[in-house]
C-alpha cells in the first residue's frame, strides 16, 4: 500500500496486517536536531491516539500519538543509539514502531501523498 | 550608586565609568525580583533589565530611589546581541574600538554610521557584545551584522542551550522572589563590602545565609543517559526520596548530552553525587556536576 499521512505529520506505510510509523520529511524539519527517541516496547498495546513515543530535538520533547489501534511489534532500536536518522533519513531507516492493524478503518480518513503536500504546502 | 545600592547587592561604587556589573533586585526575604546589568556611565547608570520583569521592576525601582535621582525609561531603544568567538572580527570590521572594549565595559560607538552603546558582554559563554540602539535603527544595524561572513541570525533555542551549558541562570526559571543568591550560587556577584554593610533589601537573610549555610543550592546536572530532562523534573536521591527540582534543562549541543540545572539539598549538591530523575515516570540515573558545563570564554584583558 502507498504511504498515508495524518494532520499530525506521521506516515504509515502497511504490510499485510503489520503497520510501520514514523513522522514526515517536514516534521523532522519543524523539530530541528533530534537528540533523543523513545521508542515502544514490542508488545505493547496501544489505542489509537495513546502516546507512543517521544521525539526530543534541540528545541523541544513532542510527543507521537499512535495513530492506529494495535499491538506494537517493534520499536526502532537505531534509533536509541542514532537518533539523528530521523533527520538524515525521516521516512526511510527513521521509521519509529511497527504495529498490527487493529482496525483497517483508521487508516481510511488519512492523506496520501499528494494530498499531504498539498496540506504542508498551506502550512507554510 | 548609593540610591540603587539601596535595593540591589552589587556593588557600585566599585564601578568605573563604563563598568558593568551584574547583579539583582532583591525582596526583604533575600528573594530574587529580576537580575539585571548595570553600566556606569558618567553620573548616569544604564539599567538593562528582562523585559517580563520590566514593569514590576519600574515601579520598584521608582518608588525606592531618594531624592535628586530620576529613572528614565528608554522605550524608544532595542538591544541586539552578537555573540561568538569571531563576534570582534564582525564588530570590528564596523567599528574599530569595539575590538578593544574589555570584557563588561561598554562605550558609545558609531557602527557604520548608527550610534550605539556597545558593551562587551552577553548570555552565551562566548565573547561577544550587547548592543543597545535606537529602536528604528535596529532593523538596519541587524541587517549591517548579518552581512558579515561570520553572523549569523539564532533563535531562542540556540541562545537557551548556550546560557545552559554556561551555567547562567535564566529569570523565572532558575531564580526567581523564592530564590536567593546564595541558594543560587550567585554570591561572587556580591562584593565583600556589601556583605559586611549590608543595606539592601533582604540583607540580613543573605548573610545568615552566608554565615549559616543553606538548605538547597542550584547545581548542574548531567544525565547519564540519551534522555533530557527539562524543567519541573523531580530529583531524587539513590533512596527514591524528592531532593529537589530541575529548573532548566535540554541538550547541550557543545557538550554532546542532555544537561541541566537545578536544585537540590544541600547534602546532594556535592559534585559527581548520583541522584535519579523522574522523566515520564521512568527514574533515569544522574550526576551532580560542576558549572558551567563549557568553560566561559570571554575575553579579558
Amino acid at each position: 500500500m502507498a504511504v498515508k499521512y495524518t494532520q499530525e505529520h506521521e506516515w504509515i506505510t502497511t504490510e499485510g496486517d503489520i503497520a510501520t510509523i514514523g513522522i514526515s520529511k517536514y516534521a523532522q524539519k519543524q523539530l530541528g536536531d533530534v537528540v533523543f527517541v523513545e521508542v515502544p516496547d514490542a508488545g505493547k498495546t496501544l489505542a489509537k491516539g495513546d502516546e507512543a513515543a517521544v521525539v526530543e530535538s534541540v528545541k523541544a520533547a513532542s510527543e507521537i500519538y499512535s495513530p492506529l489501534s494495535g499491538q506494537v511489534t517493534e520499536g526502532n532500536g537505531v534509533l536509541e543509539d542514532q537518533p539523528a536518522t530521523i533527520n538524515g533519513s525521516p521516512e526511510g531507516d527513521g521509521w519509529i514502531y511497527k504495529i498490527t492493524i487493529g482496525d483497517a478503518s483508521e487508516l481510511d480518513s488519512m492523506m496520501d501523498a499528494t494530498a499531504y503536500a498539498d496540506y504542508v504546502a498551506g502550512l507554510e | 550608586m548609593a540610591a540603587l545600592e539601596a535595593i540591589v547587592p552589587g556593588d557600585l561604587q566599585a564601578l568605573g565609568d563604563g563598568q558593568i556589573r551584574y547583579t539583582m533586585l532583591t525582596n526583604e526575604q533575600g528573594g530574587i525580583l529580576d537580575d539585571l546589568m548595570v553600566t556606569r556611565r558618567g553620573d548616569h547608570l544604564f539599567l538593562i533589565v528582562n523585559a517580563a520583569c520590566k514593569d514590576a521592576d519600574f515601579a520598584h525601582i521608582g518608588a525606592n530611589l531618594s531624592k535628586g535621582n530620576r529613572l528614565e525609561l528608554m522605550p524608544e531603544r532595542g538591544l541586539l546581541a552578537l555573540q561568538g568567538p569571531e563576534a570582534a572580527d564582525a564588530l570590528g570590521r564596523l567599528a574599530p574600538a569595539a575590538r578593544h572594549l574589555d570584557f563588561m565595559t561598554s562605550d558609545t560607538l558609531h557602527i557604520g554610521d548608527i550610534p550605539a552603546i556597545v558593551s562587551r558582554s552577553g548570555y552565551s559563554g562566548e565573547d561577544g557584545y550587547e548592543i543597545s540602539v535606537e529602536a528604528d535603527r535596529s532593523e538596519e544595524l541587524a541587517r549591517m551584522l548579518l552581512d558579515q561572513p561570520e553572523v549569523k541570525p539564532v533563535g531562542l533555542g540556540a541562545r537557551d542551550s548556550l546560557r545552559l551549558e554556561a551555567g547562567l541562570c535564566l529569570y523565572g526559571a532558575d531564580i526567581d522572589s523564592t530564590t536567593t543568591p546564595v541558594e543560587a550560587g550567585l554570591l561572587w556577584s556580591i562584593s565583600k563590602r556589601r556583605r559586611a554593610d549590608g543595606g539592601y533589601p533582604g540583607a540580613s537573610v543573605i548573610s545568615g545565609q552566608i554565615e549559616n549555610g543553606v538548605s538547597r543550592k542550584r547545581v548542574g546536572i548531567r544525565p547519564d543517559g540519551k534522555a533530557p530532562a527539562r524543567a519541573h523534573t523531580e530529583i531524587m536521591d539513590m533512596e527514591g526520596s524528592v531532593i529537589g527540582e530541575i529548573t532548566s534543562g535540554g541538550f547541550g549541543p557543545t557538550v554532546g548530552g542532555p544537561v541541566a540545572m537545578g536544585y537540590v539539598s544541600t547534602e546532594h549538591a556535592r559534585a559527581d553525587t548520583g541522584i535519579y530523575l523522574s522523566v515520564r515516570g521512568k527514574s533515569l540515573p544522574a550526576r551532580v556536576a560542576r558549572l558551567p558545563f563549557t568553560p566561559h570564554r570571554y575575553i579579558k584583558s
